[in-house]
């Protein structure tokens, strides 16, 4: 290859490799920054051209999707079964793969291997079944009298189904970090007369923490995204942020209101957006983790 | 042993919630899709009728079904395809060709993985809304005011316009993942590889993929069983099924026979079917790519 040529050819390459890695950018970026704008159209604005600035700020979009939408009420449950879920699933979770990663017992290695093979199971499958065990369950408490039942319709139930479909990836993750850890530390604890719930959660725990900020990062998003559970699960008005979302898409196809449609794709949107701003470093790099997903 | 008694305490009190969770919520479920699958069973009402594997002989002649099947994998081909290769080469480039704004890259496309579904669903359907969507009126600047393109609504096209959904949705996330495994290829063996005159597309099939294969064969397998789930959530949202059954894929079509059509029975008799296959998938694929793993 000549020299000249050679570098000039290189320099095109560099130019098309940049321009094609912006173009797959801007293809991420502008209907995520658009759904911001539109949030603030008036619903008039939407007959024009889609690519035209907003007119002002038109803030009432939001208190729509807050007051007429019920947003305010979905956000409030969302709120809810992120958080508690979250609870549940670490105080559950934690001990468990610590013992799963550092004891052996009968029987440790059958639960190893059934919480691995729970890696396999999808929410997407099992949704069904669950919701008629609910569905059983219910019909039961009512023959006993509860009028109410208790287990459909109930963000607190729904949390501990959250939770326990999170059981096999969390622990897969957690019990990966304990068995880094070397014996010295239990040993030494144990010399020193300390028991077995104390050197857990006062020796074993906090070295864990880089791995519990990962698994509450995966989590949050994956419990404040999810809607199959959520939307089986909860039958009646009360639902959370991305059921109430996906019913106000599809009512917005009858009835023009797009400002409150984009506005609560921003309400649900934002707090994922925010954290990770906030944490981006710490989610990429988790990423290495395999490639577990969805 | 003294401890004995209060080790095993210990070990019990941490495991057997978490057991015990894991059991309600996910085994007997999971156990229960089989059973009921042999079960010709209207749901609510309680006459529940053993049939044996008749629910699979139905499925076996149900066209519909068939359609689903074909959608699926249309849609699991083309995504696997575009998005595996194209995360490897660009995460190749960005991380080989000593690209500037490597983190600003990095961050972007990492942010569709952290949307809800519905959310893509919705930014998908403002994208190909055919009056006033995004992409039409793009198209419109060259194509003129002819009629619209019916991103969705155009039996033909709507299967793609899936297809480019769930690349848009996946690609950054893989991207990101394969940077990362490249990052721990040491810089010596490129080194060498440039001293022997291999330019960087032969070093990207004889250093880059070899040394990663382990990470590409375990994403593959999981990016395929991710792939039929995401789509079901995503066509749920965006299109449910429609035009006239042209995206119904596997799990929504089960979806829908156990809650629009209330035949649990038969709903959960496509489950199995389509849990089967996809591990068999899986399977098959984790065999098709096993490789002597290579250590650097």
């Amino acid at each position: 290859m000549k020299k000249k040529n050679g570098a000039s050819v290189k320099t095109l390459y560099r130019a098309f490799v940049y321009l094609v890695l912006l173009a797959l950018a801007v293809s991420i970026f502008v209907p995520v920054a658009w759904v911001f704008l539109a949030s603030i159209k008036e619903n008039s604005e939407f007959y024009g051209s889609p690519w035209a600035m907003p007119k002002g700020f038109y803030f009432q979009n939001f208190i729509d999707a807050f007051e007429k939408a019920n947003m305010g009420e979905f956000f409030l449950n969302s709120v809810i079964v992120t958080a508690l879920a979250l609870a549940i699933l670490l105080v559950i979770a934690l001990p468990a793969s610590y013992v799963l990663a550092r004891y052996r017992f009968f029987g440790s290695k059958l639960i190893n291997t059934l919480f691995m093979g729970g890696l396999f199971i999808n929410v997407n499958y099992i949704v069904v079944p669950i919701f008629l065990m609910f569905v059983d369950a219910d019909t039961f408490l009512r023959k006993l009298g509860f009028a109410n039942g208790f287990f459909l319709n109930n963000i607190f139930v729904l949390a501990l189904v959250y939770a326990s479909t999170a059981l096999p990836f969390t622990i897969y993750l957690l019990s990966g970090f304990f068995i880094t850890i070397p014996k010295d530390y239990e040993e030494a604890a144990h010399v020193d007369g300390c028991g077995y719930f104390r050197t857990m959660v006062q020796i074993m725990m906090p070295m864990a923490l880089p791995s519990i900020i990962t698994v509450i990062l995966f989590n949050f998003l994956s419990f404040w995204n999810e809607y199959i559970i959520a939307m089986t699960m909860l039958t009646k008005d009360s639902k959370t942020l991305p059921v109430g979302l996906m019913n106000l898409t599809q009512a917005q196809r009858g009835a023009a209101n797009y400002g409150a449609l984009y506005a609560g794709l921003v309400i649900v949107m934002l707090p994922t957006l925010i954290l990770y701003i906030l944490v981006q470093k710490k989610l990429t790099q988790g990423m290495s983790l395999g490639g577990l997903k969805g | 042993m003294k401890k004995s008694k209060a080790r095993s305490v210990f070990i019990g009190v941490c495991v057997a919630p978490a057991v015990i969770l894991f059991i309600i919520f996910m085994l007997v479920p999971t156990f229960n899709i089989f059973k009921m699958s042999l079960y010709k069973w209207g749901g609510f009402s309680n006459s529940k009728e053993f049939i044996g594997l008749n629910n699979f002989k139905t499925l076996l002649a149900d066209t519909k079904f068939l359609r689903t099947f074909q959608n699926s994998i249309l849609l699991v081909v083309c995504v696997t395809v575009i998005t595996i290769s194209f995360s490897l080469i660009f995460a190749a480039i960005i991380s080989r060709e000593k690209i500037k704004g490597e983190n600003f890259f990095r961050i972007i496309f990492y942010i569709p993985n952290i949307l809800s579904i519905v959310i893509i669903s919705a930014i998908f359907s403002a994208i190909y809304d055919p009056t006033n969507g995004l992409l039409n009126s793009v198209l419109g600047i060259f194509r003129g005011e002819k009629d619209p393109i019916l991103w969705l609504g155009d039996q033909k096209i709507v299967i793609f316009s899936l297809v480019i959904a769930l690349v848009w949705q996946a690609i950054g996330y893989y991207m990101v993942m394969y940077m990362a495994s490249m990052a721990s290829i040491p810089a010596s063996i490129y080194e060498s590889a440039d001293l022997e005159g291999a330019n960087h597309i032969q070093q990207f099939f004889s250093i880059t993929l070899p040394l990663i294969w382990t990470n590409i064969r375990t994403t593959l397998s999981f990016f395929v069983i991710s792939t039929i789930n995401l789509s079901f959530q995503l066509v749920k949202v965006l299109t449910n099924g429609g035009p006239d059954g042209a995206t119904d894929v596997f799990l929504s079509y089960m979806y829908n026979q156990a809650y629009t059509n209330s035949s649990y029975g038969y709903g959960m008799a496509i489950g199995v079917v389509v849990f089967l296959f996809s591990f068999g998938l899986a399977a098959v694929i984790s065999f098709v790519t096993k490789r002597e793993p290579l250590e650097f």
